[in-house]
């Protein structure tokens, strides 16, 4: 964790945590919280967690409460739901939400649909939680986003933080839920450092889950964006606020369920809307809300079609220069904000 | 002599209640029947096993009494579900059990309702050993709201304290199971998961890794044999010990319960079972089948074979009921079926207004989409 003091004047102390150290306090604490908390996944203990986001858990907490499975993602996951099943509260980490594929009858039908089956009869509080989307270099098989994909069905949560603050605050939340969450994060972001507000640091920081956050006021254009994007979207909005272009950058932190009002709000006063994500274009976040803005009021607030701004519609190359533009750039936001607006 | 007396007088008081002619039954006191005997059963075959199942078991009267009376009562069920099936007012998927009832019964007669227990999709048998009624088992198969799962569920999916269904993808109530056995060893509560699947789920990868997951104490020790529970991995197929039960006997599958559930209990780890056991009907409603064996293989092992005759022939031939007794319970049986499809015709199906509900748990009140974007249905948990 590391440490850079704000003003004294001010006598606040401001806290710079990097996400990974504000996702690690949120397992610490909850974990301390609540004896039928656990985390198991590959590498979460010994190891420290493969992106280390599990540091020091295990020696704090040991083998029962911190546990490491072979490489059997259906099996361990099953594992997971059936645990939350009989009355605990399991963390499952995929190394990368693309493994999670192999698990992805556990996560749907046996967790999912459950309460619903059984009429509300059976609980499953669990977590699944990884890393999500693209990272640098890793190619096709290991940079896919799977938002939309858990997003679709009905009986999941799905939550993709941005910052420090939306890591540990949501994923408190999401440990809390009596219902199966899917927390996506993104391995790009686990090193970056954001302030911590003496709020946010508390141990019972907890943020709801279906909540958006308007990350910065603006007049001109609505963006829309979750994870990564949401940090691509303000660097986009402070370049054209020297152009005299001032945009809302909403920061969803919840894809299922979405926080439409806030979105609809926005739109009704700026005119325009883009949305902005890592993942493929088709089925995807920004074609829901597209659907969404369009089934509401703010449609007729509309002064053009929503744009989306997404991944190329490809599986993820390797050559780096290949990597860069299969993935929304600061400049694509830029043009596609000023083709939205028509300057 | 002076209870018998009471009997018939109470039986002629019965009677007259019911303005029915006074016949006297003839009046056999309990004090007439034997109260427990002794049977000889087949030895199971062990696998990395020290020691087997006894051979020769103890069943009382009351213990064979009540085992007949839910073994025909699973079986009557599941005849009366095809029936309504055939009739169309149970629709989708209906797998019948009707054949096994050994199983379900011999297994929840060696562990306690304290315990768990998960299975796959012909699962109406263990709904009603695990606690339900045939009453609500039977309105969730024709998807009325006093259905045990409120219509929303359907045969493959009823749940009841400590039994997690019902799951229809083959091989995943494997891990289910699994993970429930970790939470009992977690909060230390002494109570076990009995996970059942069949001979076509046993070909499912997940099950290879939740045996290795179920073996191995989840990661102690240095890294390879953390991983593994056997880095032997010629022989990685066979780590865990197991028995081969008769699934047919009752008193077997008993027998073979109590010893694994001790194994389990006393530290020694997962064990598994193989029950042989046999299905009348085909593997659902749509397959008669019989394209896969013979109608004379089906015949024969309902002569030679079939659990409740084996239950019926050894108390009668030890004394340890009448055959007016058994018939009483049959008619009781049959009632009690007669009754749940009444109710289970009969009862409305679920209102509208909850077809979004219990969507979440314990979670305030959300707006669902409808088909259209005008209907905003409601959902609460």
């Amino acid at each position: 964790m590391s440490f850079l003091r704000g003003s004294f004047i001010d006598a606040l102390v401001v806290l710079q945590m990097m996400v990974r150290d504000a996702l690690n306090q949120a397992m610490d604490e909850e974990l301390e919280r609540d004896e039928r908390v656990f985390l198991l996944g590959e590498e979460v203990a010994q190891y420290d967690g493969a992106y280390k986001v599990s540091r020091g858990l295990w020696k704090k907490y040991g083998d029962q409460r911190i546990i490491d499975t072979p490489i059997s993602e259906m099996g361990f996951t099953g594992i997971a739901v059936g645990a939350a099943f009989a009355g605990l509260r399991p963390i499952c980490e995929f190394m990368t939400f693309n493994f999670s594929m192999q698990a992805i009858d556990q996560v749907i039908n046996s967790a999912a649909k459950t309460c619903y089956m059984s009429a509300g009869f059976q609980a499953v509080p669990i977590v699944f939680r990884g890393p999500n989307g693209s990272s640098a270099g890793v190619a096709a098989q290991h940079s896919q986003c799977f938002a939309a994909w858990y997003a679709h069905c009905p009986g999941l949560k799905v939550v993709s933080p941005w910052n420090s603050e939306d890591a540990k605050g949501l994923l408190k939340a999401a440990i809390r839920d009596d219902n199966p969450v899917v927390f996506m994060e993104n391995e790009l972001m686990y090193g970056v450092p954001f302030e911590m507000s003496e709020e946010a640091l508390s141990k019972d920081f907890v943020l709801p889950i279906g909540k958006a956050k308007i990350e910065r006021p603006g007049n001109h254009v609505t963006l829309v964006s979750h994870s990564r994007c949401v940090g691509h979207c303000l660097d986009a909005a402070a370049v054209l606020a020297k152009e005299g272009i001032e945009c809302e950058v909403i920061n969803l932190r919840s894809i299922r369920p979405m926080d439409t009002d806030a979105i609809e709000a926005s739109v009704m006063k700026t005119n325009h809307l883009v949305t902005v994500e890592g993942g493929w274009p088709q089925f995807g976040v920004g074609a829901e809300i597209c659907a969404k803005i369009m089934e509401g009021p703010a449609f007729n607030y509309l002064d053009a079609p929503v744009t989306r701004v997404t991944g190329v519609d490809i599986p993820m190359p390797y050559a780096k220069i290949l990597e860069d533009n299969s993935v929304p750039q600061i400049k694509d936001i830029i043009f596609s904000i000023k083709k939205t607006l028509n300057v | 002599k002076l209870k018998m007396l009471t009997n018939i007088s109470n039986v002629l008081r019965a009677c007259a209640q019911r303005n029915v002619a006074a016949v006297v039954m003839s009046a056999r006191t309990y004090a007439d029947f034997t109260p427990e005997a002794t049977f000889e059963i087949k030895k199971c075959d062990t696998f990395k096993l020290d020691e087997a199942p006894a051979t020769q078991v103890v069943l009382t009267r009351d213990e064979g009494l009540e085992y007949y009376r839910i073994m025909q009562t699973i079986r009557r069920m599941e005849l009366k579900a095809d029936q309504l099936y055939k009739q169309k007012i149970i629709r989708g998927f209906c797998h019948l059990y009707d054949g096994q009832e050994a199983c379900a019964v011999g297994i929840e007669a060696s562990i306690n309702l304290s315990d768990h227990l998960i299975t796959a999709y012909r699962a109406h048998g263990y709904t009603l050993t695990r606690g339900g009624t045939v009453k609500e088992i039977m309105a969730e198969l024709t998807g009325r709201r006093g259905g045990i799962a409120k219509g929303k569920g359907g045969s493959m999916h009823m749940y009841t304290k400590h039994f997690y269904g019902g799951n229809g993808i083959v091989g995943a109530q494997v891990p289910l199971g699994a993970g429930v056995a970790l939470a009992c060893k977690y909060q230390g509560n002494n109570q076990l998961c009995v996970c059942l699947y069949g001979d076509g789920a046993a070909n499912q990868g997940q099950i290879f890794e939740t045996y290795n997951m179920a073996n191995n104490r989840y990661g102690m020790g240095t890294s390879v044999e953390r991983a593994a529970a056997s880095t032997d991995y010629f022989r990685r197929g066979e780590f865990i010990p197991g028995l081969r039960v008769d699934g047919m006997d009752l008193l077997c599958v008993r027998e073979a319960t109590r010893f694994a559930a001790d194994h389990c209990r006393s530290g020694k780890g997962p064990i598994l079972m193989e029950l042989q056991t046999y299905r009348y009907h085909g593997h659902s409603m749509s397959d008669p089948g019989v394209s896969y064996r013979t109608r004379e293989e089906i015949q024969e092992v309902r002569s030679k074979s079939d659990p409740i005759s084996m239950l019926k022939d050894r108390m009668l031939s030890n004394n340890m009921a009448s055959i007016e007794e058994l018939k009483e319970i049959d008619v009781e049986v049959r009632k009690e079926i007669e009754d749940a499809a009444l109710f289970a015709t009969t009862d409305p199906e679920p209102p509208l207004e909850e077809l979004c509900n219990h969507i979440y748990y314990n979670d305030a009140a959300v707006e669902v989409r409808g088909t259209n974007p005008w209907a905003k249905l409601k959902s609460v948990s």
